[in-house]
């Protein structure tokens, strides 16, 4: 019998493995997915925790609820590949081989990676809503804070969901408004890039919005240390930004597990064929979902459409066909922008994200680009298609290669 | 876009004065360049430049951390040779485009 592993039963190992078992006959293939948490956690929904919108209890599941007959669960660490033997070996030494491996470990946040931000304030004054601790952790000190410098910082990019520290600022606008001491709070943007937004049509369209909200934008500050005495972050060219209360998204990197198996580039993501989806070193390994250093989002959208791809070259590997499919880096993200609004954003390798409507051309229901209401349902009808559509790796009504169909060309 | 005059030559550049195609990119372009921000360049600045050329080439998403890690400069070093927007302004020199997110 042969032998499909796959690391990672987050987003996008949860979803191929579906995929892979409708398809593969059972005589023939044998499919084992590690991972060493038993529960799946919703992560977009990590974002609206402080805010006391969701509960722990909303954005957990156990893992197995969404794992088919047939796949072999094994929760436990691992701890590395051997790629040139074709072997993972977990924790504890216990070693699966393997025809082909499907790597799907995501990435982790490392605040250790940022001096002074795991200091004595790291969950008093500081805090990330990048993992449940984080997010459940800030909800309970947000609530009774009673204003003052908010600062939402990045310290390095790529990060995943590029959009949740935006999301972030326009949530917490919409509430302390709505607690009454909006006037005694000052939010603060602040980011490694050369501002807020980078690309020109999504800075037309959504930096008026940072001005409406009166969130004060600092672009080109690059974090070297937290200073917990002064409450002060420091950049590496002696810039200094006070803070009350500092929010960050720490340091994204793949897992460590990449590092040991020598597969991984210095931030530990693995170098794949962006078109293909197959490792750069082994040909019988593929990439899913935020481990692999693609150039496009980090977000479980693209995990979802790159899923096709990847299904397609794996079919063609195993009987012996070029890899013929390609991915296009399609990316589709909602941005929560407060006040029960939302916009939507659609875009791919070559093109940036542009106005118009999605999934149908036209009509929409979801405006791209545009701060609408229809679109905060979206985000949250997402949560519902995430448990039962996504990770069950069925199809969703929308085509995997982004279109250009519905959209406005408008440079 | 737009049309500048680099080392003799007219050439494409974006509105922010990046380089349309890093294939028009030379040394002299690069010192001219520099040159417009009162920056003159070292041996050490082209070390860097032409790190970030054969990164980009090879398709590598580029951050300053990266650039901290390739054992040419720490991070302090790139923020004294190209100060207040390190990756911004060698990107430019060295003629790739200006380091962007999604969004
Ligand atoms: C705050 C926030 C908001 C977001 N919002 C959105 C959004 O609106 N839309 C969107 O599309 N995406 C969003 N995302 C991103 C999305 O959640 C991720 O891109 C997606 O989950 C990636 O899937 P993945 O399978 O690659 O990684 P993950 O889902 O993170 O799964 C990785 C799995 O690998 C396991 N693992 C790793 N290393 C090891 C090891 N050594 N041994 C054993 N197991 C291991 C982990 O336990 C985990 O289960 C958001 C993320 C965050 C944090």
């Amino acid at each position: 019998m042969k032998r499909i592993v796959i690391l990672g039963a987050g987003t996008a190992g949860t979803m191929i493995a579906n995929k892979l078992r409708k398809s593969l006959d059972k005589e023939e293939w044998k499919i084992t997915i590690a991972d060493s948490d038993k529960l799946h956690y919703y992560q977009p929904g990590f974002l609206f925790i402080p805010f006391g919108i969701y509960n722990r209890e909303d954005v957990i599941k156990p893992k197995s609820d969404f794992m088919p007959a047939g796949v072999d669960v094994i929760y436990s660490a691992i701890d590395k590949v051997d790629a040139g033997k074709n072997i993972v070996i977990l924790e504890g030494g216990k070693i699966l081989n393997y025809d082909y491996l499907i790597i799907a470990t995501g990435t982790k946040t490392y605040p250790e990676e940022t001096p002074g931000l795991t200091d004595k304030l790291w969950y008093k004054e500081i805090f990330d809503f990048y993992t449940i601790e984080g997010a459940t952790a800030l909800r309970n000190f947000i609530k009774g804070w009673e204003g003052g410098k908010l600062v939402m910082a990045i310290t390095e990019i790529p990060f995943k969901c590029p959009v949740a520290p935006l999301e972030f600022v326009f949530l917490a606008d919409d509430y302390f408004t709505k607690k009454g001491i909006r006037d005694k709070v000052d939010i603060t943007y602040v980011t490694p890039m050369s501002g807020a937004f980078t690309k020109p049509v999504a800075t037309k369209m959504l930096s008026e919005l940072m001005e409406e909200k009166n969130i004060k934008v600092v672009p080109d500050f690059y974090i070297e240390k937290i200073d917990n005495d002064s409450k002060k972050l420091i950049s590496y060219d002696e810039k200094e930004i006070p803070f009350d209360l500092l929010t960050v998204v720490p340091v994204n990197m793949g897992d460590k597990m990449i590092e040991r198996s020598g597969l991984g580039d210095d931030m530990n993501f693995v170098p794949v064929n962006k078109e293909t989806l197959q490792s750069e070193q082994y040909e019988n390994i593929f990439v899913l979902g935020d481990a692999s250093n693609i150039p496009t989002s980090k977000a479980g959208s693209v995990a979802h459409f790159a899923a096709e791809t990847l299904y397609e070259n794996l079919m063609n590997a195993i009987e012996g066909r070029p890899l013929l499919a390609k991915f296009d880096g399609h990316a589709n993200c909602y941005i929560e922008t407060g006040g029960g609004k939302g916009a939507l954003i659609d875009f791919n390798y070559e093109t940036e994200p542009l106005p118009g409507t999605f999934p149908l051309p036209g009509i929409g229901p979801f405006g791209l680009l545009k701060n609408t209401k229809i679109n905060h349902y979206g985000k949250i009808m997402f949560r519902w298609i995430y448990w039962h559509i996504l990770l069950k790796g069925k199809e969703l009504p929308v085509e995997p290669l982004m279109t250009m169909a519905g959209k406005k060309k408008i440079i | 876009m737009a049309q500048k005059n680099y080392a003799g030559k007219q050439i494409e550049v974006t509105e922010e004065g990046y380089l349309v195609s890093p294939d028009d990119w030379t040394k002299e372009l690069a010192v001219e360049m520099a040159k417009e921000d009162g920056i003159e360049l070292s041996d050490k600045h082209f070390e860097v430049l032409e790190y970030l050329r054969k990164e980009y080439a090879a398709g590598t998403a580029l951050s300053i951390r990266k650039v901290g890690k390739s054992g040419i400069v720490d991070i302090k070093g790139l923020y004294s040779l190209f100060p207040g927007g390190p990756l911004k302004l060698s990107s430019k020199y060295a003629g790739i485009p200006k380091p962007a997110s999604c969004v």
